[in-house]
């Protein structure tokens, strides 16, 4: 079942597949639910594809995207992250961590009456830079900020 | 499993709302000491978040959000007495709603 799901999550890109894939009855219904779901942009293997599958290429670099997170992160499975976004018209927010195996953790969009903000918790394999885009006003824009892991705890 | 403590605090006509649910999170990449097989993906996948029943916030997640998760978010046009829900899925369709009165 798991080399199914593997070989499934390569070649579900086109969304024709999902159907097949229903119809042969290997996935359940429940997940056809979810198939808003960005299946290409988190299994993505590295940055610039997960970017690429989520609408982010070509963002420019933005001063007015603030993530905070700890300089040293002693539990990677665990590291705080608050991101702020003061540009006008943000719809949407989403999280990279760029040398994990898979970078995209998770993506936000805002409607009315939500404010740019969003503060989680995320796992990091190592230490990286946690890169975070945002769309505004039809365009996308993103920062980073690195983040030091010491597996182990004890700083070695 | 399928708990969600929320908290809402109001400033102004913002709150500031505060979800930890509780879920392994597990990304399906891991493998068990023991039998050296793959444990399964259980993850939280969508997770919206709703104001007086009206969608502010639709996320999408990925097994890479910390087990236990924690979500932080703020609200604007809020005053006392709103609703403010969150309905979170995973991807064993298992479903988990909570829901908080702004004071």
């Amino acid at each position: 079942m798991d080399q199914l799901r593997r070989t499934f999550l390569k070649s579900a890109g086109i969304a024709g597949s999902v159907v097949v894939a229903i119809g042969a009855g290997l996935l359940k219904s429940g997940e056809a639910l979810a198939a808003a779901w960005n299946t290409s942009a988190f299994a993505a293997k590295n940055i610039s594809d997960a970017m690429s599958a989520a609408g982010f290429t070509g963002a420019a670099d933005s001063k007015d995207i603030s993530i905070k997170a700890p300089e040293i992160a002693e539990n990677g499975a665990v590291v705080p992250v608050e991101i702020t976004c003061t540009i006008p018209g943000t719809t949407s927010m989403a999280i990279f961590v760029e040398k994990n195996p898979t970078p995209m953790v998770a993506q936000f969009d805002f409607m009315a009456g939500a404010e740019s903000y969003i503060s989680t918790r995320i796992k990091m394999g190592q230490t990286s830079l946690i890169r975070v885009a945002v769309k505004a006003g039809g365009k996308t824009y993103n920062a980073t900020k690195e983040v030091k892991v010491t597996i182990g705890g004890c700083g070695g | 499993m399928s708990e969600m403590k929320m908290r809402a605090a109001l400033q102004g006509d913002v709150a500031e709302v505060k979800v930890l649910m509780s879920h392994p999170m597990e990304p399906g990449t891991r493998k068990d000491a023991k039998t050296d097989k793959l444990i399964p993906a259980h993850f939280i996948n969508h997770v919206e978040v709703t104001l007086n029943g009206k969608p502010v916030i639709d996320a999408q997640w990925g097994g890479a959000v910390s087990k236990n998760p924690f979500l932080g978010f703020k609200v604007k046009g809020v005053k006392a007495g709103d609703k403010i829900g969150v309905n979170a899925v995973d991807n064993q369709s298992n479903k988990f709603d909570g829901e908080v009165a702004v004071s």
